[in-house]
């Protein structure tokens, strides 16, 4: 029976690099049920990058089928590809990408506006939002007046204004110290729990065991982990 | 609604980005400045010189016409005889000969061989009431009488008459004495602006009734006259009539005569004018150009250094259209703020130039339209290129350049 929310069959991405074509993922396979944790684990140069590019419509692949939430992601023009990011994926950053200039409120409405929605809706969706991931007294905060963890949160609280179909976190504790990098896994649980769908790439095997599932990505190609039954 | 709010969030994000570094923003725009300041600058001092000088000429332009005669080797100029049959003409309300030649004046220890006697008739002064200052003008008796009065321009009375009221007292023009009997305002004297244009400069006009500088000048004919017509409108039956007379008078023969219209020369020089304010301003359109440059290798500048942010935005779901709409409206706010700066700076420039000089200051909305629209026009052409090259930016290549 097919996967209607997240399945791939196949998906391959080759690149040419110097003449030379080079495949990166070489039929990758992957069902997710709504309201999995997953984690995709690799090290680098395995591929988890491109993989995670193309999950997160950043990229589309050589060949092979992706469906997300019933669409299927295939021969989009950045304009749609923009419109399915800004519906089904909410990103999360190793960096947290949050931009210097604006407020916290103001960093985690950006994706509403890219939505179209009114800035009335969108303050109180952005409110709710970081009281949910803590963060009630820091809201006009800038980013370099909050601490790391802090400021994940707010990467957190705006991945999640969308309401999107999952989270898509690419190594979300990397730049975090240990103690900061269990708290903001405790959140990713919380939200888990709360039923969201969360993808997360890391080579970290201690992260990754804060999943439900894990998987391996090795050379391009894909093996389920051993974390279920941990 | 939504692409309305996008314009709104663009613009603030924009004016986020612009006022973030002030400096920068200065130095970016400085060249709209300097260009939209330079044509404004320009566009106002040229209209008001124009302005000024058609005033000037309009008050004795309209319905007048000047007769210059250069004759034949046996016949130089026009006799008594000859302007009665001009004034005889239907359409020719009245005349003035005119003769004016540079003469010594002296008066008590004051003295100068560079003053103008200007010679006129009674109608020149009935037809340029504005010109006298204080005192009378010359009139019909004087004309007459060849009466040895003189009326004296404010510089005749700076050189002679240093400190002293001239009214009532004399003169003396190459030798012969003449009692100054009103003073003129030279500022209203257009025949006088057009020798500062024209020629070099005197120490002064004295004027007298033309009967009497024929004497002065050692000549019994005039060869140039003013001509006053009846009615504005019938300048050219005028002209016709003038021209049958005058053709009469030199037997038909050809170039002997011109008959100028003066409403005609105010209309070449303000061709002339506008000529030199469209070249004017192309010049200054080019400091416009290099600003626009200036903008354009900003944009350039600013599009790399936000290549992570544009990288995040698309991540977030911006579509390239919004991408390149906010780089676009960045570069129009940022042009469009140095128009305005140029606005201002410029008509200070102008109003300056003007309070220092003796052309009329006026604001001209159409200018301040130009300056605002073209530095707009800057940012659209000059933003166009850098807005395009970050909506087109990959956004995993944007996100990886950390």
């Amino acid at each position: 029976m097919r996967n209607d929310f997240f399945s791939m069959r196949g998906i391959v991405k080759q690149y040419q690099v110097g003449g030379e074509v080079q495949t990166i993922l070489k039929g990758i396979d992957l069902d997710i049920e709504e309201g999995e944790f997953l984690s995709i684990l690799g090290p680098s140069g395995s591929g988890k990058s491109t993989l995670m590019n193309i999950i997160g419509c950043l990229d589309t692949p050589t060949s092979g089928e992706y469906v997300l939430h019933g669409k299927m992601i295939r021969d989009m023009s950045q304009k749609e590809l923009a419109r399915i990011r800004s519906r089904e994926i909410g990103f999360i950053f190793q960096q947290f990408q949050l931009l210097p200039r604006l407020d916290a409120m103001k960093n985690v409405e950006l994706p509403l506006v890219y939505a179209g929605v009114s800035p009335r809706e969108r303050a109180r969706r952005a409110e709710e939002m970081l009281v949910r991931v803590g963060l009630k007294d820091r809201m006009h905060h800038f980013s370099n007046q909050l601490s790391g963890g802090q400021q994940q949160r707010v990467a957190i609280a705006r991945a999640l204004a969308t309401n999107p179909t999952l989270l898509l976190a690419d190594e979300p504790t990397g730049a975090l110290d240990q103690a900061t990098g269990e708290q903001v896994m405790g959140l990713f649980r919380e939200l888990n729990d709360e039923g969201r769908t969360i993808i997360m790439i890391t080579h970290d095997l201690k992260i990754a065991r804060h999943a439900t599932r894990i998987v391996n990505i090795l050379d391009g190609e894909l093996s389920e982990g051993v974390s279920e039954y941990d | 609604m939504i692409k309305w709010n996008m314009f709104v969030e663009s613009v603030r994000m924009s004016v986020a980005n612009i006022t973030g570094s002030k400096m920068r923003t200065f130095l970016t725009t400085l060249g709209i400045i300097i260009g939209v300041a330079a044509i404004i600058a320009l566009m106002t001092i040229v209209q008001g010189a124009t302005a000024t000088m058609n005033e000037q000429f309009d008050s004795m332009g309209l319905g007048t016409l000047r007769i210059s005669v250069t004759g034949t080797d046996i016949k130089r100029g026009l006799n008594d005889h000859e302007i009665s049959q001009l004034l005889a003409c239907e359409h020719v309300q009245g005349l003035s000969p005119t003769l004016s030649a540079t003469m010594t004046a002296k008066r008590g220890g004051a003295w100068s061989d560079r003053i103008m006697v200007q010679g006129y008739g009674d109608e020149y002064f009935r037809h340029s009431q504005e010109l006298i200052d204080r005192g009378r003008a010359i009139n019909a008796i004087d004309v007459a009488q060849e009466t040895r009065v003189c009326m004296v321009d404010g510089n005749a009375e700076k050189t002679l008459f240093y400190g002293e009221d001239p009214i009532g007292k004399t003169l003396y023009i190459s030798g012969i004495e003449y009692t100054v009997v009103g003073t003129i305002d030279e500022e209203e004297d257009a025949s006088l602006y057009a020798q500062m244009l024209f020629g070099g400069r005197t120490d002064g006009t004295v004027y007298v009734p033309y009967t009497s500088a024929k004497k002065l000048m050692g000549t019994s004919t005039v060869s140039t006259i003013e001509i006053y017509v009846t009615d504005p409108n019938e300048t050219d039956a005028a002209i016709d009539e003038l021209e049958m007379a005058l053709d009469a008078i030199f037997n038909y023969k050809d170039d002997t005569y011109t008959i100028i219209n003066l409403e005609s020369v105010t209309d070449a020089l303000s061709l002339m004018t506008s000529m030199m304010m469209s070249l004017l301003v192309g010049i200054a359109s080019i400091a416009l150009v290099v600003g626009g440059i200036g903008i354009m290798k900003m944009m350039l500048v600013t599009v790399t250094e936000r290549t992570t942010e544009i990288g995040l935005r698309k991540a977030l779901g911006a579509e390239p259209w919004q991408i390149q709409m906010q780089f676009l409206i960045e570069a129009i706010i940022l042009s469009m703020l140095g128009g305005v700066i140029g606005v201002f700076t410029g008509l200070t420039i102008s109003y300056v130039i003007c309070l220092n000089s003796e052309i009329t200051f006026t604001l001209d909305p159409f200018a301040i339209g130009l300056g605002v629209g073209f530095s707009a026009a800057v940012g659209i052409i000059f933003g166009w290129a850098p807005a395009r090259k970050a909506s087109n930016l990959n956004p995993i290549d944007a996100l990886r350049s950390v």
